[in-house]
């Protein structure tokens, strides 16, 4: 097979995105308008899986504290707007950057360490700073929340109202731009070789490669994008509570993440969609016990499909394929 | 006259572990365009030698140098860069990436372009060419796009040493690149030892005396640790020491 034709089909475009994109952009404007808010809450949270993706799904780095990022996303751009600039886009830039280079500075210490000590330095990253933004309490409004946040007219034209369907556009775009940009990281040289990396990382040092400084790159790219999932969530509810960077919302992200299947991006917005949509109606149904119902269709999901449900669709596809 | 530089050279080489002493004083020189054979029973030290020599451990006492230039304290990825690169006895791929991405990851880290994310993969024409027109000269070309798990396991021994090609070495050290091959398989990997580059300086450690015996024009002799004997294939095939050691001592060989 011609090597060149094979890499292009690798990444080409298939027709179930065509299909989905749309879809997800038309289905709660005119469908379940009263869902627009749960909408925007997924789009962010989708994109904010997206980046655990980047380094989990592709690097093989395990985090359980990425909602660090998230926070500091979320705080920066909210912090911004409470002192007096409420620009949306600048807003998103800026906590991009604070995200990112929070995230530059941890990856020296995350690139030194593997498996346990991986799972432990992410932990404590998250704990050190969820008490760091509770005790300086007059800075981040601490346990009551940031409050002050006024987000300006998206553009000068759109005003985030009530009803959220300037909010709903604005992160579903937000998340649709950065996904294309996802998109090419990966599949770009430097996407290969993290894959390498994620698959040998022996092997990939006896090829040359200096494996820390790809991981702190992408690390640090991935910081960035959860900060600016954060900065959505400040700016679209003009609030930023401690809970934004605790350790709940860390895996939280890890569970949708595997649910949905690592490694393909799609596989964090899915498992964003499936995972938010069923607390939102089992916690209608019966708020004390919807834990249950995710921790069994979690257990289900890892024994019967190991890579996730879009492993699984995958495979399912490939077996038709064959009859 | 000036003495011409030696492709690789280690100079004194000490290691230990604890008591356990796996390097001992070993001093050896690979000319440029050598065919160098390392040989010696299990547990002899032959890829703790690779290991110390490709950085992966530190030495506690004397040097490598590449090309005339001390590379002792040098990073292995950096050894690499500089034209050092290995292949390990068990295969250690990438078991879910093609041999195609496998090459062309090779390729690309060594062209520098690696940590480029701003065009697609499908772009680098001439990196694929290359990483294909290399799986194709080593028999994988009609394999290059089979999940590297997929593939059989003298296939995956050719794939190991396609990955150390991709590199552009001048240096190559082969650790038994012939183990675990069934025989039916082992003609395409003979052909491909055979058909290395004659620039390229090759130190391989073998157990199969068949092809040791075939491309090796010098031959060194470790046991425990410590060089026993070197010299021609000849003078090695008659070495009453050597004979010992493989034929006479508790070891096998």
């Amino acid at each position: 097979m011609d090597p060149h034709l094979w890499l292009k089909r690798k990444g080409r475009i298939s027709p179930y995105e065509v299909v989905f994109w749309p879809i997800v952009l038309v289905l709660p404007f005119w469908l379940f308008p009263t869902y627009l808010s749960l909408s925007s809450q997924i789009a962010i949270t989708a994109l904010f899986c997206i980046s655990l993706d980047l380094i989990l799904g592709y690097a093989g780095i395990i985090s359980l504290g990425h909602a660090a990022f998230f926070g500091i996303g979320a705080y920066a751009a909210g912090l911004l707007s409470a002192h007096g600039w409420g620009e949306p886009l600048s807003g998103l830039a800026f906590a991009a950057v604070v995200a990112a280079f929070a995230g530059w500075i941890v990856s020296f210490m995350i690139v030194r360490v593997q498996h346990l000590a991986l799972l432990m330095i992410t932990l404590g990253l998250g704990f050190l700073l969820v008490e760091l933004a509770n005790s300086l309490g007059s800075f981040t409004g601490g346990a009551d929340g940031l409050q002050g946040i006024d987000t300006w007219k998206l553009l000068g034209v759109w005003k985030f109202s009530f009803w959220g369907k300037t909010a709903y556009a604005y992160s579903l775009a937000v998340l649709f731009i950065l996904f294309l940009v996802c998109r090419r990281i990966v599949r770009s040289p430097f996407g290969l070789t993290l894959e390498a990396i994620r698959e040998n990382p022996d092997r990939t040092t006896a090829l040359g490669a200096p494996n820390r400084a790809h991981l702190q790159k992408i690390f640090t790219l991935s910081a960035g994008i959860a900060g600016i999932a954060g900065a959505l969530l400040a700016q679209t509810t003009e609030t930023v509570s401690l809970e934004s960077l605790g350790f709940q919302r860390s895996a939280e992200i890890a569970i949708m993440l595997i649910l949905g299947g690592t490694g393909r991006l799609y596989g964090a917005i899915l498992g964003a969609i499936i995972f938010m949509v069923a607390r939102d109606q089992l916690a209608g149904m019966n708020p004390q016990y919807w834990y249950f119902w995710i921790g069994l269709l979690l257990m289900i999901v890892v024994l019967f499909m190991p890579r996730g449900i879009l492993g699984g669709l995958e495979r399912l596809a490939a077996l038709g394929r064959r009859r | 006259m000036i003495a011409p530089v030696n492709a690789l050279e280690t100079g004194h080489l000490n290691k230990a572990f604890g008591k356990l002493v796996v390097a001992d004083d070993i001093s050896l020189t690979l000319p440029q365009g050598a065919r160098h054979a390392l040989i010696g029973p299990n547990g002899a030290g032959k890829t703790t030698l690779i290991n110390l020599m490709t950085g992966v451990l530190p030495p506690d006492s004397g040097h490598v140098r590449l090309d005339g230039k001390e590379i002792t304290g040098l990073e292995s990825d950096v050894r690499v860069k500089r034209g050092l690169v290995r292949t390990f006895q068990i295969n250690t791929l990438f078991p879910k990436l093609t041999p195609l991405e496998s090459v062309l990851m090779a390729v690309l880290e060594r062209e520098g372009i690696s940590g480029q994310w701003i065009a697609p993969l499908a772009a680098r024409r001439d990196a694929i060419d290359e990483a294909f027109g290399l799986l194709t000269q080593l028999g994988l070309g009609d394999d290059a796009t089979r999940p590297t798990h997929d593939l059989a396991y003298g296939q995956q021994r050719l794939l190991e040493i396609a990955l150390a090609l991709a590199t552009k070495p001048k240096v190559l050290l082969l650790d038994e690149p012939a183990a675990g091959v069934p025989k039916s398989e082992s003609a395409a990997l003979f052909e491909a030892i055979a058909a290395l580059p004659a620039d390229i300086s090759v130190l391989f450690i073998e157990h199969d005396m068949n092809l040791v015996f075939t491309f090796a024009s010098r031959i060194t002799v470790l046991v425990q640790g410590r060089i026993l004997t070197e010299g021609s294939p000849d003078e090695i095939a008659h070495d009453p020491q050597v004979r010992e050691v493989y034929l006479g001592g508790a070891d096998h060989g």
